[in-house]
């Protein structure tokens, strides 16, 4: 069997890697630290678990910032300099989801942008991006902020997810206002007793809890959290089969500095304000890309039988190629391999047939609605 | 006398008669992970000692399983296709992959017994 290469240099640690090792987990190099792939149970185990009750994630790799001017005006016309969402009427304890924009519109990040409510926080935005991107995010923000504006890169708080139907339940237990927030709001609540920031968020299609907490009370909450009997651990590789099962894209694969948020299916986050009015790096291919369409688009896939088809391979029509797919595996819940990958808008409709070649040979595909598995958010009606 | 032998890419190939049962070892479903699907080579087709003869797909990725000899696959685990999890239940057993008639037995001398292979696992850490 081909071994996997994995050329490890110093890895960092997050602030739960004990808990990982004491938990059987197999680490592997991810983004530059060494992180769980999987626990014990293993993969299907735990994305089923994730699905079935509350799984917790340690997802402290991630990069988190604040963004500090002086009302929330500057802070937030200075990064709606930088990406097309719509800040500067986002509420205070709200959430939007977005991307960091290249000048000619590719995606140099997706970030979750929170406007925290209360006393103290006037002028204040947290910002959480991807791992693998987060050195190259923050400078490319800093340098582009008003002198009045300023980026704190927090590097000495942990990120804790708890997600699934069971998490609320969980939750209240631990921190009952937090069955007060909606999907995508947030606010800093006491979780046994201590501050932290809570938001109803995350990457797996279920209701859940993003939760940011001080490196050195992170083992505290995870123990905690562990001794809830709807709770397990759950990897990275639950995580990508989670998040692929609800549509949701993965930067450096479905998305990346060569497409834009349309191509990326990716319009519904940009609001109207910033459609019209522009102001954003690429705003004028996005404007253009809007009202004439693009080239391609990200679709869902399901491909008949077995064979799981993944990233890279060859997406065809009637015997042509034409397009690539971005992610792709075996989805759990559905006990059926999926993917994603860009198609002409001619082949985006759910239902039509194409094919994916997987080692010569050609899985027949049927071009799906994204997600994949229904969501289960907890929106406030 | 059942005498199986190991590469050090963790195929294991087990003599029956003048046919090699070929799958992958204990150690390597370990670290795989649960199996979706095992991809098989058409019975007929002749393998080459060292070039691939099977996929093995995790929910993670897909890794090429190598031919541990050369030979003719005259038969392959069907019941893989609807049961990959096989492989994970019993990898030395019902999670077999295919079965060669060899081109040379003497080639087997070449491939670890239990204990080298026991031995090698070992230097992995």
């Amino acid at each position: 069997m081909a071994q996997p290469d994995e050329n490890a240099g110093p890895l960092r640690k997050t602030p739960l890697h004990a808990e990982h090792l004491a938990l059987g987990a197999r680490m592997v190099p991810f983004a530059g630290y060494e992180m769980p792939v999987q626990y014990a149970d293993g993969i299907l185990a735990e994305h089923n678990w994730t699905r079935a009750h509350a799984g917790l994630f340690d997802v402290s790799h991630m990069g988190q910032a604040i963004l500090q001017g002086r009302d929330h005006a500057a802070t937030a016309r200075a990064l709606e300099a930088l990406i097309p969402a719509d800040i500067l009427t986002l509420a205070e304890g709200r959430q939007r989801y977005s991307q960091l924009l290249a000048e000619d519109g590719g995606i140099i990040d997706d970030l979750m942008v929170t406007r925290p409510a209360g006393h103290g926080n006037d002028g204040r935005l947290l910002l959480v991006v991807n791992a693998a991107r987060k050195e190259v995010d923050f400078a490319h923000i800093a340098a582009r902020l008003p002198a009045s504006v300023r980026l704190d890169v927090v590097d000495d708080r942990a990120l804790i997810a708890l997600q699934g139907p069971e998490a609320a339940m969980v939750m209240e237990r631990h921190c009952p206002d937090a069955l007060g927030l909606g999907f995508m709001e947030a606010g800093v609540l006491l979780v046994d007793d201590f501050p932290m920031q809570v938001a109803r968020s995350g990457y797996t299609g279920e209701d859940g809890f993003e939760i940011s907490v001080p490196a050195l009370q992170a083992p505290v909450l995870w123990a905690r959290l562990m001794e809830e009997p709807e709770v397990r651990a759950i990897g990275l590789g639950a995580r990508d089969s989670l998040r692929l099962e609800a549509g949701l894209c993965l930067y450096g694969h479905d998305i990346d500095l060569t497409t834009s948020p349309i191509e990326a299916a990716l319009a519904w986050s940009i609001q109207k304000r910033r459609r019209l009015d522009g102001g954003f790096p690429g705003a004028a291919r996005i404007q253009r890309e809007l009202t004439e369409g693009t080239s391609r688009i990200r679709v869902g896939l399901r491909i008949e039988g077995r064979q799981p088809a993944r990233e890279g391979a060859e997406i065809a029509a009637a015997g042509t190629v034409i397009g690539t797919l971005t992610s792709g595996g075996y989805a759990p819940t559905l006990g059926a391999p999926v993917a994603m990958g860009y198609v002409p808008p001619a082949y985006a409709a759910p239902g039509t047939a194409l094919e994916v070649r997987v080692r010569g040979r050609a899985l027949p595909a049927t071009v799906s609605a994204l997600p994949f598995v229904p969501t289960r958010y907890h929106r406030k009606s | 006398m059942t005498s199986v032998r190991y590469t050090k890419d963790h195929e294991y190939v087990r003599l029956d008669g003048d046919v090699a049962v070929v799958g992958i070892s204990e150690f390597a479903q370990s670290q795989l992970g649960d199996v979706v699907f095992v991809e098989l080579p058409d019975v007929g087709k002749t393998v080459e000692k060292g070039k691939e003869a099977a996929v093995v797909e995790s929910v993670k990725a897909a890794s090429e399983v190598y031919a541990p000899l050369s030979g003719e696959v005259v038969e392959v685990n069907e019941e893989l296709e609807g049961n990959p999890g096989l492989v994970n239940e019993d990898a030395e057993g019902k999670g077999w992959f295919l079965k060669l008639k060899l081109a040379s037995a003497a080639e087997l001398d070449d491939l670890m017994d239990a204990d080298a292979y026991k031995a090698f696992l070992e230097t992995l850490g």
